[in-house]
This record gives C-alpha cells, sequence and structure tokens, in this order.
C-alpha cells in the first residue's frame, strides 16, 4: 500500500475509501473528504492534528462555496511538501497552530466560522499567517481544476486562440464602431 | 552571425538585448558595424513559451536578488521584486503588452511647462518632438504600429467592449483599440493576432514584436552580430585614458571572459544599468562611470499606475484575447485644473486566475477578496499609466551587505511617491471607476501598481553635464564611447508606455555613433 502511494502529486489523489483507509492503516496524516470520496496522504511531517486545523484555516482565508475541500487540501499538501524540506517551517506551522488554538482556549478547529475569522484576524501580522497565505494564494489559484470554476479557461493557443473561441463574444453592451474596433478579419 | 575574437577592440559592445539594445545592434549591423550582444539570460524560442502565468513567469522573470525601501506599497508586498521585467534574449520586449505611443510635444519640456515644482527634479529634454519625429515614423514602420503606416487597427475583445461602452457614455473621445506593435493582419514575415490572452508571457504567434524574432535573427543576417546569450556581464573597464574599453562578463560555464571594446552601450533596463555603472567604480571613477554629476541611479521613475477593475451582473470573459488592445487618451494632457501636472492614459488589462489572486490585492484574504474572485468572469478591468515626478531620492543603489550569485552587491531600489504622482493616482482611480459605473458595473476595485514594469530615468539625458548622465544621443557625459541605450536615458517619464520612445532613441543613437566612429570622434 505505501509503495503504490508514494509519489503522489497534487494532481494526485486517493480515490477510493479502500484506499483512503489503507493510508490511515499505515498511520500517515490523510485529509478526507467527510464521504470518504477522496484523501490526500501526506509526508507524515505535519501532525494529523496541524494539518486538519490549516484545512480549516484555508478555507478561512479564501472562501469559495464552489470549492469542496479537496481544492484546500491541496494547499495543505503544499504546506505539507514545503515543510518537509524545512525543518523551520515545520516548526512555525506546527506552533502556529498550536497559537490558533490557543488564542479562544478553545480548539480553533471547534471554534464557529465567526470566531474563527477572528482569531485569525488577530494572527495576521505574525510569519506564520503569512507563510500560510502566501503559499495558500499560489497554490490554490494555481490550479487548472480550480480555474473552471472561475470560468477561467486559460491557455488558447493549441485551440487557436480565443479570436474564434469568444474573444469578442460580449453581447450585452452596443458594439463599438469600426473605427474604435475595426474586424478581426484585418481589413479596415 | 559573427565570431569576434575577444581581444578585437573594434567592435561595438553592446549589453542587454530588449528594446533599447536589440534595436541598437541591429541598426548597427545593418550600416556594416561590427557588434557583439551580451545578454543575461537565455535565448527561448517561442516555441518554449508557456502559456501559464506562474510558469511562465519562473522561465522569462529576472529573479535575481533585489531589494526595496521607501514608502511604496511595492516594497510591502513585494519586497524583492520591484520590478517585474525578463532575464532573456529580446529583454522586456518578450514581456510587453505592444501599446506603442509617441510621448507628446509638451513632455520633452516637463520643466518649462510644468514649471518648478517642489520635491521634483523636473528637467527638459535635450531634444523635442520634431527631432524625434523621424525616428518615431521609422520605429512605428519596423514594429508595424497599428493605426500607422495604413495598418489597421485590432479587433476589440469583450474588455475593450465594456471600456468602450462606459468611456463613450462618459463622454470620452479618443477611444479606440490602440496603436499596437502586434500584427492586425500578416507583416514582416509575422502572422496576425490570435487574441491568445498572454501577451505577457512571449507571444506564442509571434504578431508581437520582440527583438528576439525581429531584430536579432535580422542583425545575424547581416554577419555583423555576435550574439551571446547567457552572458551576465559584471564590469566595464575604462584605459587610461578614461575610455571605456572592456567588458567583463560571466559565460554560460560560470567562467568570467572579457571582451574589448570601440564603445560600449548599456541597455540593461533601469535597474540594471545604473547598477553596472556603479558597480565598474575604479580609482579614477570613484564613484562609478559617468556618475560626475552624482546623477547615476538617481530620478528613478515608474510611471504614476495602478489598476481599475469592476464586477458586473454579466459576464465579460476579459481576459480572453489582446491584453491591452483598447486605450482611453482624454486624461493625458496636461491640465493642472485637476490638481495634478501631466496626463495619464487609461488602457485595458486583465489577468489570469493566478496573477489576479496575486495582483488584485495584494495580502488580501477572507470572504470579500474570495467573492471578488468569484466574480472574476464577470470582471473587466484597466490599468491606468501617467507621468510621475523624477526625485533625486528614489534611485538605485548598491546593497550594504547582500549579495548576488556571483558576490556583487544586489541593487536597491527606493522610492516614494510624490504628491503629484498621489493626485494623479486618485484622479484617475475615481475616472476609471467612473467609466465602469457607466457600463453598470456592480463594483470598483481601486488595485496598487504592480511591481514595476516602466522603469525610467536612472541615467537620465540632460543638456548640462551637471544635471544627468548623458547627452541627448545617450552618450555618456564624461565617457565619449560610453552609451545609455534604454529607458534609463529618459529624463522624464511622460504618460505613455515607453518602448516606441526607446526604439526610435536607439535607431538615432545608431546614426549618431556611426557618424562618430566615421569621424574617429570614438
Amino acid at each position: 500500500m505505501r509503495r503504490s502511494t508514494e509519489g503522489l502529486n497534487r494532481r494526485q489523489f486517493l480515490q477510493s475509501s479502500t484506499t483512503a483507509a489503507g493510508a490511515v492503516a499505515f498511520g500517515l496524516p490523510i485529509i478526507m473528504a467527510p464521504d470518504k470520496s477522496w484523501a490526500l496522504e501526506l509526508s507524515g511531517t505535519l501532525d494529523q492534528h496541524t494539518a486538519d486545523s490549516l484545512l480549516v484555516m484555508a478555507r478561512q482565508l479564501y472562501p469559495h462555496r464552489t470549492l469542496n475541500d479537496m481544492y484546500y487540501g491541496r494547499v495543505v499538501e503544499a504546506l505539507d511538501r514545503a515543510a518537509k524540506a524545512d525543518r523551520d517551517l515545520a516548526q512555525l506551522l506546527t506552533e502556529g497552530v498550536r497559537k490558533l488554538d490557543t488564542a479562544k482556549h478553545v480548539r480553533f478547529m471547534d471554534l464557529s466560522p465567526g470566531y474563527q475569522v477572528e482569531v485569525l484576524e488577530s494572527l495576521q501580522e505574525e510569519p506564520f499567517f503569512d507563510k500560510v497565505r502566501s503559499t495558500q494564494v499560489v497554490a490554490l489559484y494555481n490550479d487548472d481544476l480550480v480555474w473552471r470554476h472561475f470560468g477561467y479557461e486559460g491557455p488558447s493557443f493549441r485551440y487557436g486562440g480565443y479570436i474564434n473561441r469568444g474573444f469578442d463574444d460580449l453581447s450585452w453592451l452596443p458594439n463599438p464602431p469600426p473605427e474604435a474596433s475595426p474586424p478581426k478579419d484585418g481589413k479596415a | 552571425m559573427a565570431r569576434i575574437d575577444l581581444n578585437d577592440d573594434g567592435a561595438v559592445v553592446i549589453i542587454g538585448s530588449g528594446a533599447g539594445g536589440g534595436t541598437l545592434a541591429n541598426e548597427l549591423c545593418q550600416k556594416g558595424i561590427k557588434t557583439v550582444l551580451l545578454e543575461a539570460g537565455k535565448r527561448h524560442t517561442i516555441d518554449e513559451f508557456v502559456n501559464d502565468e506562474w510558469a511562465s513567469f519562473s522561465q522569462l522573470a529576472w529573479l535575481d536578488m533585489r531589494t526595496t525601501s521607501g514608502s511604496w506599497r511595492v516594497s510591502k508586498d513585494f519586497e524583492n521584486l520591484p520590478a517585474w521585467i525578463v532575464k532573456s534574449v529580446g529583454g522586456s520586449t518578450v514581456h510587453w503588452a505592444g501599446a506603442s505611443l509617441r510621448l507628446q510635444e509638451h513632455e520633452f519640456k516637463a520643466r518649462t511647462t510644468y514649471g518648478e515644482i517642489d520635491g521634483a527634479n523636473l528637467l527638459d529634454w535635450p531634444l523635442t518632438l520634431q527631432d524625434l519625429e523621424p525616428y518615431y515614423a521609422r520605429a512605428e514602420n519596423k514594429m508595424g504600429v497599428t493605426r500607422t503606416n495604413g495598418i489597421p487597427g485590432l479587433p476589440g475583445n469583450n474588455n475593450f467592449k465594456v471600456m468602450y461602452a462606459g468611456a463613450t457614455r462618459l463622454g470620452y473621445k479618443e477611444v479606440h483599440t490602440g496603436r499596437m506593435a502586434i500584427n492586425s493582419r500578416p507583416r514582416d514575415g509575422r502572422p496576425a493576432c490570435m487574441q491568445l490572452g498572454f501577451c505577457f508571457q512571449g507571444c506564442k504567434s509571434g504578431a508581437k514584436w520582440s527583438t528576439l524574432y525581429t531584430e536579432i535573427p535580422k542583425a545575424e543576417a547581416t554577419g555583423h552580430l555576435d550574439m551571446r546569450p547567457q552572458s551576465h556581464v559584471i564590469r566595464i573597464e575604462h584605459d587610461q585614458a578614461g575610455k571605456a574599453s572592456a567588458v567583463v562578463y560571466v559565460d554560460q560555464n560560470g567562467n568570467r571572459q572579457r571582451q574589448k571594446a570601440r564603445a560600449v552601450a548599456v541597455a540593461g533596463n533601469s535597474i540594471e544599468t545604473p547598477r553596472l555603472l556603479l558597480l565598474s567604480e575604479s580609482q579614477q571613477f570613484p564613484d562609478g562611470l559617468a556618475n560626475a554629476s552624482g546623477q547615476v541611479g538617481r530620478n528613478y521613475m515608474r510611471h504614476m499606475t495602478g489598476s481599475v477593475y469592476a464586477t458586473f451582473d454579466k459576464p465579460v470573459n476579459a481576459y480572453r484575447g489582446t491584453t491591452m488592445a483598447g486605450i482611453i487618451s482624454d486624461e493625458s494632457g496636461n491640465n493642472p485644473d485637476r490638481g495634478f501636472v501631466g496626463g495619464y492614459e487609461m488602457e485595458t488589462l486583465f489577468l489570469g486566475v493566478p496573477f489576479m489572486a496575486a495582483f488584485l490585492d495584494p495580502g488580501a484574504w477572507g470572504a470579500e477578496f474570495a467573492a471578488d474572485m468569484d466574480a472574476y468572469d464577470h470582471m473587466a478591468g484597466m490599468w491606468l499609466v501617467g507621468e510621475d515626478m523624477p526625485r533625486e531620492s528614489n534611485r538605485i543603489t548598491l546593497h550594504d551587505s547582500a549579495k548576488d550569485q556571483y558576490g556583487l552587491p544586489v541593487p536597491n531600489v527606493h522610492f516614494d511617491d510624490h504628491p503629484n504622482d498621489i493626485a494623479m493616482r486618485s484622479h484617475a482611480y475615481k475616472q476609471g471607476a467612473a467609466v465602469y459605473d457607466a457600463a453598470g458595473a456592480l463594483k470598483t476595485i481601486e488595485t496598487p501598481p504592480y511591481p514595476s514594469t516602466h522603469n525610467l530615468g536612472t541615467c537620465r539625458m540632460s543638456a548640462k553635464a551637471s544635471d544627468g548622465v548623458c547627452n541627448g544621443f545617450g552618450q555618456s557625459h564624461d565617457i565619449a564611447n560610453l552609451f545609455i541605450s534604454d529607458g534609463s536615458q529618459f529624463t522624464t517619464g511622460g504618460a505613455e508606455n515607453p518602448t516606441l520612445t526607446i526604439v526610435a532613441l536607439a535607431i538615432r543613437q545608431a546614426e549618431y555613433i556611426a557618424q562618430q566612429m566615421q569621424e574617429r570622434a570614438i
């Protein structure tokens, strides 16, 4: 089982609950969907509680209702990967979660969303906060599956560009006259 | 392509292959002048360009260590990325958006027109619009600028449609798809624009002018150019007579080389150019080369910039198509009644999801920011670009302790907005928002300046040697065979995107260098 999950990258995740259960059996921290439909296995650098708390933090930092936890799980995966290569970072994240837990004397994960935001606001000048946020703003939004949720189609070269794929398909405003916006055939 | 011996002291050595250096190289080679072109970055082909913002950034951006100081927000949000420019053959012409505008007549006479302004180091250029007009015409023809030389404008994309509707409802008159060095139809062996939406990531169709695949191969075809990629210049040397004599660089294998030179032209963009002059200090020139005036590195300008984004209740899909083919020029004149001198342009601009997240409001988080991102495909955007005030204290200096990969002091970029910059930006934000409100915006967002793309003024031209670094031909006041060939020459910034002016100056400088060589003045 271990062998089959080694070398996982962020685009791959365990698809069946059977496999996820296997990872649990092996003892590595994982991030799992509530319905166990998917799971991400972590390196073990961050403990399960730290990983779970970072997932909740990631959701509060950039809360998109249309994105399920899987995408936020990838942010935790990115932090875990970076922490594996950087012991100081691992400590920063672990101690940061401890601060999240002690800010209101109730575990961060157990707080209501409103309190969670309050805790994050109180810590936003901390290096821990900055590291999580700056990692997330790249990791979350640099995911081509996430792009679809925002209606962003990304690269177009292989399809011949957007010239015949809607670059000027906006129809709820009047079209500019040809002297301002010549026709696309290059004959003005 | 020529092979020029390291000990050949007959060639012009150019440092940097972007708009200034790449153009100068071709112009000199066309006149039969032997030229060595040294470029710190790699030579990429169009096929290698990646239409993915972060991946392309890693491939193309100049990421050598830099530091920042001052009150500008870039220093807080991107403390080691003062500028978003390119390390690659073609320089920032790989990354630029293509807007090609002439400076206006009064902008060459900023000191005369705007008068004495507290805290600004204003000066008139030592040349006029009339001096530069023939070269602007040649640059427009060379680059294939739309709306010049009978070349039609580009078709407007969705982002332009929103801009046009709002601008005309607001009463603006000068609104169109711009003067762009992007082919609206095939020209000069390059195809028409495919509306890819990745102008900043290197144009994969080649419709956008870049020295990488225009000037440089044309120069190579003459047999006079020795183009050396991955050649990072660390020092310019001079002889006992105080003339530039050689350039020391680190080659692709990490070995130091010394290329002798008849003349040296520096075109490393407005941070590296003054840095190199400062790094080249010697017993004879203890403050750095060409720095008798003390102005090397000073008067750093980056244009008054900012962006306005707006969300609508219907889809826009503004990321599709040519990034900057849309302009409102009505605010570009000098009208001090607005509360500031100089003017600004409003130009379409849009980012992909990854960069929108990073730049819309750097550092922001929470429900409101997420809601703005949720409206991504219902959003339109514009960039504001105007004249900023030159200030002696805005400057490039060598860092006291931080060193680069070659053990040399990294550049520090210090910048504080002048009150005129803030007054202009404030006006521009309000007008940009008004444009979108007139088009039916639900919400408008003021986005702060991105890391600088227009870096100007740090080796400025001046009529008097005591006021600047070079004369009206970019020839340094102190060393006759040392030239400044990039945007560092700009005496003031004007409101317009600078590339066309850099190219026009390079064409003019090439004529001057050829003439000086013929007269044996250099």
